[in-house]
C-alpha cells in the first residue's frame, strides 16, 4: 500500500481487517466520521453493523465473542457516544470476554477544554478495561491496534479500548505499518508453563481423597479445556458441578454432572461443596454469588484453585495448593500424574442427593417459567444457542437448559447486566447464522434495549425471542419477599406493552 | 426443597483494626495515564498513599515509583498482584526491614533571627543536615537519611517557629543482588 495515500482512520481499519475481525458494531458521530469514511474507501472483509444504542453494539460484540471466542470491534462517537459504552465494557470486563472499543474523540489539541462531545473515555473506562490506550500518533495506530487485538485475546481475556482523536485519525500515516508489538509489561506467553511442584502438590491432595468435586469455571471453557475436564473427571469418578459461566465446558447431561453451584444452583451441588473433601477449581474465580460466607465455604475440604489470573489466588478463598497458567496446559499435565480415587461410595450418596431434591416445579396451577424453559430445552433438544437477560428467568433457564458444549450458553455473570440477553443474541446469530439462537429475557430487562429489534430485523435475523412476562421485576420481588416483609417497592411493570 | 440463601450484604466479623505501612516498588512504562491506573487499585481497596515518589528510569521509556501506602494488612498481597497485572506495569515489588536501602530529605523553613541561629545549626549539625538558604529572619534547613532520623529531626526542630516543611517520601532500592 502507497503510504502517501492513506490516513490514519484507513491504516486502523486495514489493521483491524488484517487481524481478521469479522464484524464492527457501532454508531456514527462528529468525532468518529473519518474513521466511518474508511470503512467506505478501505477494502475490507469485515461487515459493519449499525446499531439503534451504542451499548446494544457492545453486548452485540460480546454475544458474538461469547459464541466464537474471538473479538468482534466497537466503534463509536465521542461523548455521549463513548459514554453509552460504559455498561457493556463493565459487563464484557466482568466476564473475561474479549473485544476491541474504538471511540472516536475531540481533535488533540482540544483535549481537557470541554471542547464539544469531549469526555475523558480513557479516564473513565480504566476501572473497567483490560487496557486502554489513547493515540497522540498517527503512526502508532497499527501497533495499537495489534497490541490490543493481543491483549484483549490473550490471558485472561477482556475489552481493550482505543480513543481515537479526530486529528490523529485524519493525518496522513507515514509509518511502519507492521511495527511490533511493544508490551515489556505483559506476559502472557508464560501461561502455559505449569510449575511443576505445584502439580505434583495438587497430585498428593488428590490422592487420598474420597469425596473429590470438581468445580469448572469459565476459564476451563476460555482455555478450550473440556476434554481434559473430561478425561480428569473420568479418571478420578469425580462429579463435576460448574458456575454459571461455566455451563456446557461439562456436559451437564453426563451422570457425573451436578448442575450450576451457588445460590441459585442445585441443591444437589450445593450439598455436595459443603460435605466434599477435596475442592478442584478449574478456571472459576470463587465468585461471592458461589461461596456465600467466604469462611464457611468448603470448610471440610482440601481446595485446589486452577486459574491464569495470579491476582485471583486467594481473593475470595485461600487454597491449599494453587497452580497459576492455562487451565488446558494445567490440566493436561495434571491428568498425567492422576490415578483413579474410590469415590464409588460418595458417588451413590450424591446420586441418592439427586433423586431426593430434584429441580422441579408445580405443573398445575398457571403456567410456570420453570415449565416453559424446561419445553424449551425438550424442544431444541439442548442444541440452541441461549442467550439470557438478568433476572429469575436467567437463574430458572440456567436450571433447566442443560448445556453439553461450550459456548452455547451467553449470559451476563459477574455484572448482572439488564438489556444484555436480546442484542447479545444479536451478535451470537451473526457469529453462528446457521445456530438456532433463543434469547430468553424478562419483560423488564427487554424493554431496556428492545430498540435492537431494529437491527435485527433489518438484517433479518432468526431470532426467537422468548419474553417471561411476570409484569413484574421478578428477581427483585423475590428479594423483597424474602428479605423486605414482602413490601413490593418499584416492582411491578403496570403498562407493559403487548410484546407479541 | 428451597436452599437456605447466603448473600454477601452482611458485613463479615469486624477484624482487629490493624493499619500497617508499606514500601512498594514499582517498575513502570514511561506512559501518560501510569499513575492513574496504579492509584486506581489502592483506592478502590481502601488503601491511603501516604507518600509517592516517580521519576525516569536509566532507560526513560521507564518510570520509577516508589509508594508508601498504609491499610489493612491482609490485602496487601492482593494489591501487588492487581499492581503487578497492569499492562504497563514491569513490576512490583515490597521491600520491608532489612533487604532495602530506605531513604528520604525534608526541608523546613524556620523563623530564624541571629540570636536563634546559633541553636538551630547545632540542631541541624547533628542530623547532618545543611542549611541551603539563609536570610536575616529564616532558614531552610535539610536533612536526609532514614525516615526515622528525618523524623527526629523534624520533631527536634519544631520547636523552633516552623513556617512550612517538605519531605520528599521514600525512595527504595533493594540491597544486593536483589532487583528493586
Ligand atoms: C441494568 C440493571 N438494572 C437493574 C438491575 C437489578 N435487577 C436485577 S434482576 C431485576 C429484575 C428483572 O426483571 P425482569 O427483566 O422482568 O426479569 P424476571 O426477574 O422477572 O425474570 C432487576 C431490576 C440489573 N440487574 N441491571
Amino acid at each position: 500500500m502507497n503510504h502517501d495515500t492513506i490516513d490514519g482512520a484507513q491504516a486502523l481499519i486495514k489493521t483491524l481487517d488484517q487481524l481478521g475481525i469479522e464484524y464492527i458494531f457501532g454508531y456514527s458521530g462528529g468525532a468518529a466520521i473519518p474513521i466511518f469514511d474508511a470503512l467506505e474507501t478501505v477494502e475490507t472483509r469485515m461487515k459493519f453493523i449499525l446499531v439503534r444504542h451504542e451499548q446494544g453494539a457492545v453486548h452485540m460484540a460480546d454475544g458474538y465473542a461469547r459464541a466464537t471466542g474471538k473479538p468482534a470491534a466497537v466503534l463509536v462517537t465521542s461523548g455521549p457516544g463513548a459514554g453509552n459504552t460504559i455498561t457493556g465494557i463493565m459487563t464484557a470486563h466482568m466476564d473475561s470476554v474479549p473485544m476491541i472499543v474504538i471511540c472516536g474523540q475531540q481533535v488533540t489539541w482540544m483535549l481537557g477544554k470541554d471542547a464539544f462531545q469531549e469526555a475523558d473515555i480513557f479516564g473513565i473506562t480504566m476501572p473497567v478495561v483490560k487496557h486502554n490506550y489513547l493515540v497522540k500518533n498517527t503512526n502508532d495506530l497499527p501497533r495499537i491496534a495489534r497490541e490490543a487485538y493481543h491483549i484483549a485475546t490473550t490471558g485472561r481475556p477482556g475489552p481493550v479500548l482505543i480513543d481515537v482523536p479526530k486529528d490523529i485519525s485524519q493525518s496522513p500515516f507515514t509509518g511502519d505499518f507492521d511495527a511490533e508489538i511493544d508490551l515489556p509489561g505483559y506476559h502472557p506467553e508464560l501461561d502455559h508453563d505449569i510449575d511443576a511442584d505445584a502439580i505434583d502438590a495438587a497430585v498428593e491432595l488428590i490422592k487420598g481423597s474420597r469425596r473429590p468435586l470438581i468445580l469448572a469455571g469459565h476459564g476451563a471453557m476460555i482455555a478450550r479445556a473440556d476434554r481434559e475436564l473430561m478425561e480428569l473427571a473420568q479418571t478420578l469418578g469425580c462429579p463435576v458441578t460448574s458456575t454459571l459461566l461455566g455451563k456446557g465446558v461439562f456436559p451437564e447431561t453426563h451422570p457425573l454432572a451436578l448442575g450450576m453451584l451457588g445460590m441459585h444452583g442445585t441443591a444437589y451441588a450445593n450439598k455436595a461443596i459443603v460435605e466434599c473433601d477435596l475442592i478442584l477449581n478449574v478456571g472459576s474465580r470463587f465468585d461471592d454469588r458461589i461461596i456465600g460466607k467466604a469462611h464457611l465455604f468448603g470448610r471440610n475440604a482440601r481446595i485446589v484453585h486452577i486459574d491464569i489470573d495470579p491476582a485471583e489466588m486467594g481473593k475470595m478463598i485461600v487454597p491449599h495448593v494453587q497452580v497459576i497458567g492455562d487451565a488446558k496446559a494445567a490440566l493436561q499435565a495434571l491428568n498425567r500424574k492422576i490415578a483413579p480415587l474410590d469415590s464409588a461410595e460418595w458417588l451413590e450418596h450424591l446420586d441418592g442427593y439427586k433423586k431426593k431434591y430434584p429441580l422441579g416445579y408445580r405443573k398445575q396451577g398457571g403456567l410456570r417459567m420453570q415449565h416453559v424453559l424446561d419445553e424449551l430445552y425438550k424442544f431444541t433438544g439442548g442444541k440452541a444457542i441461549v442467550t439470557t437477560d438478568v433476572g429469575q428467568h436467567q437463574m430458572w433457564a440456567a436450571q433447566f437448559y442443560l448445556n453439553d458444549e461450550s459456548y452455547k450458553w451467553i449470559t451476563s455473570g459477574g455484572a448482572g447486566t439488564m438489556g444484555f440477553g436480546f442484542p447479545a443474541a444479536i451478535g451470537a446469530q451473526l457469529a453462528c447464522p446457521d445456530e438456532d439462537v433463543v434469547a430468553v429475557v424478562g419483560d423488564g430487562g427487554f424493554q431496556m434495549t428492545l430498540f435492537e429489534l431494529a437491527t435485527a430485523v433489518i438484517h433479518k435475523l432468526p431470532i426467537k425471542i422468548l419474553v417471561l412476562n411476570n409484569h413484574y421485576l421478578g428477581m427483585v420481588r423475590q428479594w423483597q419477599e424474602l428479605f423486605f416483609d414482602d413490601r413490593e417497592s418499584g416492582v411491578d411493570l403496570l403498562g407493559n406493552p403487548d410484546f407479541v | 426443597m428451597t436452599i437456605g440463601i447466603t448473600t454477601t450484604d452482611k458485613q463479615p466479623p469486624p477484624k482487629p483494626d490493624i493499619i500497617n505501612m508499606h514500601t512498594l516498588s514499582m517498575y513502570v512504562s514511561n506512559k501518560p495515564g501510569v499513575l492513574m491506573r496504579i492509584c486506581q487499585v489502592f483506592a478502590r481497596r481502601g488503601y491511603n498513599i501516604d507518600s509517592l515518589v516517580v521519576s525516569n528510569g536509566r532507560d526513560a521509556q521507564f518510570s520509577r515509583m516508589t509508594i508508601g501506602i498504609s491499610g489493612a494488612p491482609d490485602g496487601l498481597d492482593q494489591i501487588i498482584k492487581q499492581v503487578n497485572k497492569l499492562i504497563d506495569v514491569i513490576h512490583c515489588y515490597e521491600h520491608a526491614g532489612q533487604d532495602a536501602v530506605v531513604r528520604e530529605m525534608v526541608m523546613i523553613k524556620i523563623v530564624c533571627g541571629p540570636e536563634q541561629r546559633p541553636e538551630v545549626l547545632q540542631v541541624v549539625d547533628h542530623f547532618g543536615g545543611k542549611t541551603v538558604d539563609l536570610t536575616n529572619s529564616s532558614l531552610i534547613a535539610m536533612v536526609h537519611g532514614a525516615s526515622d532520623k528525618v523524623d527526629a529531626a523534624v520533631r527536634m526542630l519544631g520547636k523552633f517557629e516552623i513556617i512550612e516543611t517538605v519531605r520528599t517520601g521514600k525512595v527504595v532500592m533493594a540491597r544486593g543482588e536483589q532487583p528493586t
